[in-house]
């Protein structure tokens, strides 16, 4: 399982090895790991994914979930039948066995560019899939990466706040943003180390009397 | 539906179905008034030290559409869309375009905080413009009309509103004296707005400058989030803003977002004649054997028992859609057909037409993660008639705003137009103007047509085996003219700010129903003079059962450019005066 070692401690919930093998392949092309720092796979998006497949929402179980069910025009939105959970299962199926069939390799153990190949033919929807549009799929896919990437590490992405560092997002607000409206203040970056909610949980980070956290100033920043 | 109910309650005297903006103000206001009231509400009870709690209202995926526990639970109900009459409408399956709320509070809960007053043009459109530049402006199927009533008429519950949501902002015209600093074009107002207005950012200096330069009267837009501690007309305390950046979407942590938990509920338990009923779902309101009396509602409630619940006055003040689902439901009212262009009931569907130039720049950063309720500025010369529409070839307008709302990166990290969506290059983007961008936004109104409308859906159901609420909408050739215009007036002004990039884009093509425009839903249930082209008259009372008053956004004959919760505001406190000093006195038709 080394190319998963990132996500030790993780329990998985819903995905198997091999699907994570895959989901750490495919996020880390839509945000690579570069001289900008960590990408997708290393903030740990393959574990959110997981976790967010056990969620309400692996399930839709606050979406409307009853047939008829013809596809409809692009206006008219989602009307896929089946569940996140199966979108990811039979997406991730038909786009390996389609990688042994013309590469004899399975989607992480292609190259770079071959991976880019199929997510592009993914993403313009010429991809053939049996149970689904392929587009369903990399819409799906792409969202949940960009969440993964920079919603609170609480849901099991963003490691390390990799995803807020990039952008200079400080994370849970501080209660002293007030004193930043003030024409002295144009101009001046605000640049903190972020505070997740995650390191609040652990009492990893000081608080003021209302509970928002205290800012510590960093140097330099993007 | 089996028409006897499990439970049959004793009569109460005055029964509100949705306990959101509208209908939250209406309790309150009948309850001071000794009315004995029962407030049913399909959503759960909020506490905003519990649901809303610090660090966990800033958690932006927990308030993303899809997961959003505050939102309508779409499993149970949903609306069915389509472009046009021709088309099969498909279910709305997931949140996308606009986002209702299912809580105490309703979809005020998680409102962006934009308090503007609708234009004393909005309430006239139809006679002020035809006055004007003659009935040929409109297009031919195009059926706004006037509302029946007044801005001036509708003045004093504005203020009443204003005071009871402690909303700040600058007074651009009292008594119709212009204010320096304040909106030129917006109605006479009686006296200042009830908090100072909000505090400066630079994204809304800049704009301001910029806007002033090309002769407009920028002015800071009326916010909802305080400008400062305040005690409302209802003796309720709502802390100071800091500015967090977590609000349209979201519930407050600091109680600092004005919202009917804020501002009303919580003032609704001292009074021993009101009651509040959570995880009531009501499903149909009962007539007698006319057929013109409303006798009370049926409900399910969370145990699933249908309770009949009998009522001598019932107020319907849920979301629009929705209102005008349960009219249908209930058989009040004339449904509206659009071949014949008779009836009322689904009538005059519209929807805010919104358009986004965004601004990106090397030199300059604008921190855009501290941000409140309508932090920013805004300018009018565009709005509504406040410009001679003269051989443009449309009627209505927009503001054109500036708005720190705050910035969470899943849902807010732009790039400019031709950045790749992922990889490296998206990446490097992202990384540099997360930091150097901000927006300006035209918010249009929208006029009716014939072929905009709800009815109910032959195929779908919700989970009681009901019709599902049947949505046809489309962009009109109308509104894609004014949002081509203003987009462009729009531009201008972000061009002399001087971004290195910019994006705009104004509205074409078909109307989608999934990504996120607004919550700004309107029409349904409209408000008029003639009871055959409205459902209820000028006090929100129901033309054909008079003791049924239908309050909130479903009222609107045509949509403003303002956002329409300020205007909500004033209906409901406008309606509760006409129930309190008129229906009670005299019982029956009030005009």
């Amino acid at each position: 399982m080394g190319e998963s070692a990132n996500n030790t401690g993780h329990a998985w919930g819903y995905l198997t090895q091999p699907e994570v093998r895959f989901l750490d392949a495919a996020v880390a092309r839509l945000i690579p790991a570069d001289e900008l720092g960590p990408g997708a796979k290393e903030a740990g998006v393959s574990v959110f994914i997981d976790r967010q497949l056990c969620s309400n929402w692996g399930m839709l179980s606050r979406a409307y979930r009853m047939g008829p069910w013809p596809e409809g025009t692009p206006q008219q939105g989602f009307q896929c039948p089946l569940t996140p959970q199966e979108i990811y299962r039979q997406a991730i199926r038909e786009i390996n066995a389609h990688c042994v069939q013309h590469h004899h390799k399975p989607f992480p153990q292609l190259t770079t560019e071959q991976q880019e190949a199929i997510l592009k033919d993914l993403e313009a929807d010429r991809f053939v899939m049996e149970a689904l549009r392929a587009k369903v799929f990399f819409d799906m896919l792409l969202k949940n990466t960009m969440e993964g990437f920079f919603s609170d590490p609480i849901h099991g992405g963003n490691r390390d706040k990799v995803g807020w560092r990039l952008v200079g997002f400080p994370g849970v607000a501080s209660s002293t943003y007030p004193s930043r409206m003030d024409p002295e203040m144009d101009n001046v970056p605000y640049l903190v180390e972020p505070v997740s909610i995650l390191e609040i949980e652990q009492n990893r980070a000081k608080l003021d009397a209302q509970g928002y956290p205290v800012h510590i100033a960093i140097k330099g920043g993007n | 539906m089996t028409t006897t109910a499990d439970i049959k309650l004793k009569p109460v005297e005055v029964v509100v179905v949705g306990v959101g903006v509208a209908g939250s103000i209406i309790c309150k206001e009948l309850a001071v008034a000794g009315m004995q009231v029962v407030g049913i509400e399909r959503g759960r009870m909020l506490e905003s030290r519990n649901d809303f709690a610090m660090p966990y209202a800033h958690d932006e995926l927990k308030y993303e559409a899809h997961r959003s526990d505050i939102l309508q639970n779409l499993s149970r109900e949903t609306l069915t869309f389509r472009n046009t009459m021709g088309e099969r409408a498909l279910p709305m399956r997931q949140h996308g375009s606009f986002k209702m709320g299912e809580v105490v509070g309703g979809t005020g809960v998680h409102w962006g905080g934009v308090a503007l007053r609708f234009l004393p043009w909005d309430f006239e459109t139809r006679s002020r413009t035809e006055h004007r530049y003659g009935k040929s402006i409109f297009p031919e199927d195009c059926t706004s009309q006037d509302w029946g009533v007044s801005y001036d008429e509708l003045e004093p519950y504005f203020d009443q509103f204003e005071h009871i949501y402690g909303i700040g902002g600058k007074a651009g015209n009292l008594n119709g004296e212009i204010q320096a600093g304040g909106n030129p074009f917006e109605g006479p107002r009686s006296r200042e707005f009830p908090n100072p207005p909000t505090p400066h950012t630079y994204s809304g200096s800049l704009f301001s400058k910029a806007a002033a330069s090309l002769g407009y009267k920028p002015f800071p837009t009326p916010t909802a989030g305080m400008t400062q501690a305040y005690t409302n007309l209802y003796k309720l305390h709502l802390g100071e803003c800091v500015r967090g950046g977590f609000c349209s979407g979201q519930g407050c942590a600091m109680d600092a977002k004005a919202t009917p938990l804020t501002t009303v509920v919580p003032s609704l338990a001292h009074h021993s004649n009101f009651e509040l009923r959570t995880l009531c779902n009501v499903i149909r309101i009962n007539k007698d054997s006319t057929g013109k009396k409303a006798t009370g509602v049926t409900y399910v409630d969370a145990r699933g028992r249908t309770v009949e619940q009998p009522a001598d006055l019932v107020i319907i003040t849920s979301y629009a859609f929705n209102n005008a689902r349960l009219l249908l439901l209930s058989g009040i009212g004339k449904p509206y057909d659009p071949v014949t262009n008779t009836g009322a009931v689904g009538k005059n569907y519209a929807y805010q037409v919104t358009s986004h130039t965004r601004l990106f720049f090397e030199d300059k950063v604008f921190n855009p993660f501290m941000g409140g309720a309508a932090l920013g500025i805004s300018v009018d010369e565009y709005n509504g008639d406040n410009f001679d529409h003269t051989g443009l070839g449309f009627v209505g307008g927009a503001f054109i705003n500036t708005n720190s709302a705050g910035a969470p990166p899943v849902r807010v990290h732009p790039t400019p137009d031709g950045t790749p969506g992922w990889g490296s290059e998206w990446k490097k983007t992202v990384a540099h103007y997360y930091n150097r961008t901000f927006q300006i936004s035209a918010h249009g109104s929208c006029q009716s047509y014939r072929s905009h409308y709800i009815d109910l859906d032959p195929t779908y159901k919700d989970a009681y085996g009901l019709p599902l609420a049947r949505l046809t909408f489309d962009w009109h050739d109308n509104e894609k003219k004014m949002s081509e215009y203003v987009t462009k007036k729009a531009a201008e002004i972000a061009r002399a700010i001087g971004p290195s990039k910019m994006n705009s884009h104004a509205v074409k093509g078909k109307y989608s129903i999934v990504p996120y425009q607004s919550t700004h839903n309107t029409g349904g249930a409209i408000m008029g003079a003639d009871p055959d082209t409205s459902v209820v008259n000028k006090f929100l009372q129901c033309w054909d059962a008079p003791n049924v008053f239908v309050v909130g956004g479903s009222a609107f004959p045509q949509n403003g450019s303002n956002n329409p919760t300020a205007t909500i505001g004033a209906l409901a406190c406008w309606a509760a005066d006409s129930i309190k000093e008129g229906y009670r006195k005299r019982p029956g038709l009030l005009v």
